[in-house]
């Protein structure tokens, strides 16, 4: 495997993902930790990728790695090891620090033994995300130093580097990156690899121990701990200055992918500024960003969302007595909105400078474009449960609905997704909306998400006897950030084996007394199964266990059995389109005459719309391998 | 400016688009060269639209600004309009000609734009190549070497400062050796292809 290569000098091509792995392979690294969230995914998957590898071969893997149940568990257990003195990485995606900043807020004030790297993944623009806050804001708020890579190879030596830095402080730091770092490939010459601990020891102490009078003492240690924080801030190789042309006094301060922009914008349009890159971005080398404002009458701040950067620099130029003009976010130059590109950022520093924007304003076509919104794959047995929940009560039903593939239940034909919040929110919701009216509530969720965060929320379904269906999806996977297993596999994130957790029993446990286990692929007994949990007066649980199709179908192949693919009759069809116009699969499709057929390319041979066929219309044709 | 090549990637998931944006970059750092490839990964895990930049030589970033792609290349018509905006009058367009007909129109909610208007808007932005890139895979042995046509083809209009051997050979580097041939026939298809506008 490239990513295992020991030829220090060497430049691979990496993802700014892998990059953060093999940085961490190259300080060490004894236990990772996640759940998985894109654009975060892949750092975790490369570990595992090379757990599995070794597994395979009989090999101990030189780390552990976990795919935890849900974040904050994640951010534990590396906590714990890295208590007992072993490097830890703990990635999620910004989201996720919102579920583990019960545990990362204390953790701060104990503080971290073995280094511990905290990756948080942030989602400007919301490519893949259900908001795009700012966890910069974390560092801030738990008084957690920060880092901020541009770069793949930045993110490499950011995180190979700041394992001494956690350890040299005792403390965790966190590593923020946003989409455009994570889901980049560039160039990353490479380090040697090495060797971690594998065991330290736990040395009990009683102010790991967080009771008040700890938290206490901890509290003050942590503000002393952000004083020497800064110290090594200031004499950061992440924190550089570059020069642009012929500087005068005019200065530009960025961070992340932002400085990418801004470098290549201010080359092109032959500015003559001095740029203060900042890769260590809490706390700020604070002297260094003095004696900036003090070189400079005018300063312009690139940074993606909040201004966070700005309103520091405001309040370091307000104490120093400096006129400095500030633009940025609050002179309207920037947005708080999305990402950054160049035609960004040239637009902006065009205004400012008083030059002209050398891109092209960007054409448009008055062509309509058929949209390609993301879809159930053909197949998916999803499909089925919402068809049989449809079919079951066509009207006057809220679905309440979660983060996954689930969401895509929200587009036509289905329409069976009405509110979503956050991971597990569908139960939360699915009760608070039983309380408030008087409509038939149906909640969706996966099984990996059941047993992330939706837990609490059935039991109190369950403690209140609230009246509703909650649809826990089983498809044996965590199948839209990329199939990694969970605690309903029976294998774990180094392929080793692995206790799989039944959703039914715990769902039992939960004191759900109406639990039903479907296959949906049986559609009619599925919608019978709807039926009984709707006439059920409380809490009902339909658990809907089919394989995701893409991942049956590979092992079908693996097996070497055999996958059929559907056709229509074309003389037993009547055109009554419950196929294509109620159930939806995508493989369907108009033949110009109005003839409905089903594309052999995209049919992954679920026959489903055999059995929803009112004519017998649908039947498996051929078997392609 | 400095010298920079911008390539725009375009296409619908599965059709190896990421793929070949990666075997560029690869192919770019074997050549010594300072590259960024970008990828976007969306929600599905099939069908959507995707566009991945590749940007070589003397760049710190891998976004393609408005206007500024010297080559859009594009496994399918409308995806290749989908992202114009990148395109200016100097860009060379190469487009497949097979559409991916997209859920929202086969179910009769949206329509396909009709082909011929499709070429034609886009004579309107560039230098336009239209490849006939389904047959030509068919034609090397499978229709999933279509985006090593798109490269062969990429390869064929003198803007990659990467020698056409050096990309040749990293896309038989990262494929198994039983398809080999089949990649090398499907290089050279696209390339001859090109070679006729």
């Amino acid at each position: 495997m490239e990513i295992l290569e020991d030829i220090p000098g060497r430049k691979l091509l990496l993802l700014g993902n892998e990059a953060i792995t093999r940085g961490a392979l190259e300080a060490g690294i004894d236990v990772a930790t996640t759940y998985p969230g894109t654009p975060s995914s892949e750092i975790a998957d490369t570990f595992s990728m090379i757990a599995k590898n070794a597994t395979n071969k009989n090999i101990n893997p030189s780390f552990y790695f976990e795919y935890s149940t849900n974040e904050k568990v994640a951010l534990e257990v590396a906590a714990a090891a890295s208590l007992c003195g072993l490097r830890s990485l703990t990635c999620m995606k910004h989201v996720g620090l919102n579920v583990a900043s019960d545990a990362f807020m204390t953790y701060m004030y104990i503080g971290c033994k073995g280094g511990h790297i905290i990756v948080s993944a942030d989602d400007p623009s919301c490519h893949s995300s259900q908001n795009e806050q700012d966890n910069r804001y974390y560092a801030i708020f738990a008084s957690s130093p920060m880092l901020e890579p541009s770069t793949p190879q930045e993110a490499k030596e950011m995180t190979r580097l700041g394992f001494n830095i956690s350890e040299e402080l005792k403390s965790p730091i966190l590593l923020r990156t946003t989409t455009r770092l994570n889901h980049i490939r560039g160039p990353v010459e490479i380090n040697k690899l090495k060797e971690p601990r594998h065991k330290g020891h736990f040395e009990k102490d009683p102010m790991l121990v967080t009771t008040p009078a700890v938290a206490r003492v901890r509290h003050a240690e942590l503000l002393n701990m952000l004083k020497k924080a800064q110290e090594i801030s200031e004499k950061s190789p992440f924190n550089f200055i570059i020069n642009v042309g012929k500087p005068d006094l005019w200065g530009i301060v960025t961070s992340g992918v932002s400085f990418n922009y801004v470098k290549e914008i201010a080359e092109d349009l032959r500015l003559n500024v001095r740029i203060l890159k900042l890769g260590m971005t809490h706390p700020l080398p604070k002297k260094m960003c003095e004696n900036f404002i003090k070189s400079c009458k005018n300063i312009v701040i690139v940074e993606e969302l909040e201004p966070i950067l700005e309103n520091q620099f405001k309040a370091i130029a307000h104490d120093i007595g400096s006129n400095v003009k500030i633009y940025g976010k609050s002179t309207g130059h920037f947005s708080r909105l999305y990402e950054y590109n160049t035609y960004i950022v040239a637009d902006a520093f065009s205004k400012i400078f008083n030059v002209k924007n050398p891109f092209y304003k960007p054409v448009e076509t008055k062509i309509k474009l058929p949209s390609r919104p993301p879809i159930l794959c053909p197949g998916c047995p999803h499909r089925a449960t919402y068809y049989a929940a449809k079919k079951a009560k066509p009207k006057d039903v809220v679905y309440p609905t979660d983060i996954g593939c689930y969401t895509l239940g929200r587009y036509k034909p289905l329409e069976m997704a009405d509110l979503l919040l956050c991971m597990g929110s569908n139960a939360g919701t699915a009760c608070g909306l039983a309380i408030a009216t008087d409509q038939k509530i149906i909640s969706f969720m996966g099984d990996s998400t059941f047993f992330h965060a939706a837990i609490p929320a059935i039991i109190d379904a369950a403690h209140h006897n609230h009246d509703l269906v909650i649809t826990i999806l089983d498809n044996r996977t965590t199948a839209m950030t990329g199939h990694q297993p969970h605690p309903g596999t029976d294998f774990d994130g180094m392929g080793r084996k692995a206790k799989r957790i039944l959703v039914e029993d715990v769902v039992k446990g939960c004191g759900i007394d109406h639990i039903e286990v479907v296959d949906p692929n049986k559609i009619k007994e599925t919608t019978e199964a709807f039926k009984r949990a709707l006439e059920f007066k409380g809490p009902a649980v339909i658990v809907s266990k089919s394989p995701c199709i893409l991942l049956e179908n590979r092992n079908k192949i693996k097996r070497g059995e055999d996958i059929f693919i559907y056709e229509i009759d074309q003389q037993k069809c009547k055109k009554c389109k419950i196929c294509i116009a109620q159930f939806g699969c995508p493989s369907f499709y108009y033949g110009k005459d109005g003839s409905i057929f089903i594309d052999a390319q995209q049919c992954n041979g679920c026959g489903n719309c055999a059995s929803i066929c009112p004519f017998d219309a649908i039947s498996p044709k051929e078997a392609i391998k | 400016m400095k010298a920079k090549t911008s390539i725009v990637l375009t296409g619908v998931g599965g059709q190896g688009v990421i793929t070949a944006a990666n075997i560029l970059g690869k192919a770019a750092v074997k050549a010594g060269l300072n590259v960024y490839v970008s990828e976007i990964h969306g929600m599905a895990q099939r069908g959507g639209t995707v566009n991945c930049t590749v940007r070589i030589g003397d760049v710190t970033g891998a976004l393609v600004a408005n206007g500024t792609a010297d080559v859009i290349i594009s496994t399918e018509p409308i995806e290749t309009l989908r992202y114009i905006k990148y395109s200016n009058k100097n860009t060379k367009i190469i487009t497949d000609i097979t559409p991916v007909i997209p859920f929202t129109v086969s179910v009769g909610m949206e329509e396909y734009p009709d082909l011929e208007k499709i070429f034609e808007e886009l004579k309107k932005y560039g230098t336009l190549y239209k490849i006939d890139a389904v047959k030509i895979a068919k034609e090397a042995g499978s229709i999933l070497t279509k985006n090593t046509v798109m490269l062969g083809a990429l390869s064929g209009i003198d803007i990659l400062p990467i020698k056409q051997e050096i990309l040749l050979e990293t896309i038989l580097e990262n494929i198994p050796e039983k398809y080999k041939e089949i990649n090398k026939k499907a290089f050279e298809g696209g390339l001859k292809a090109i070679g006729k506008h």
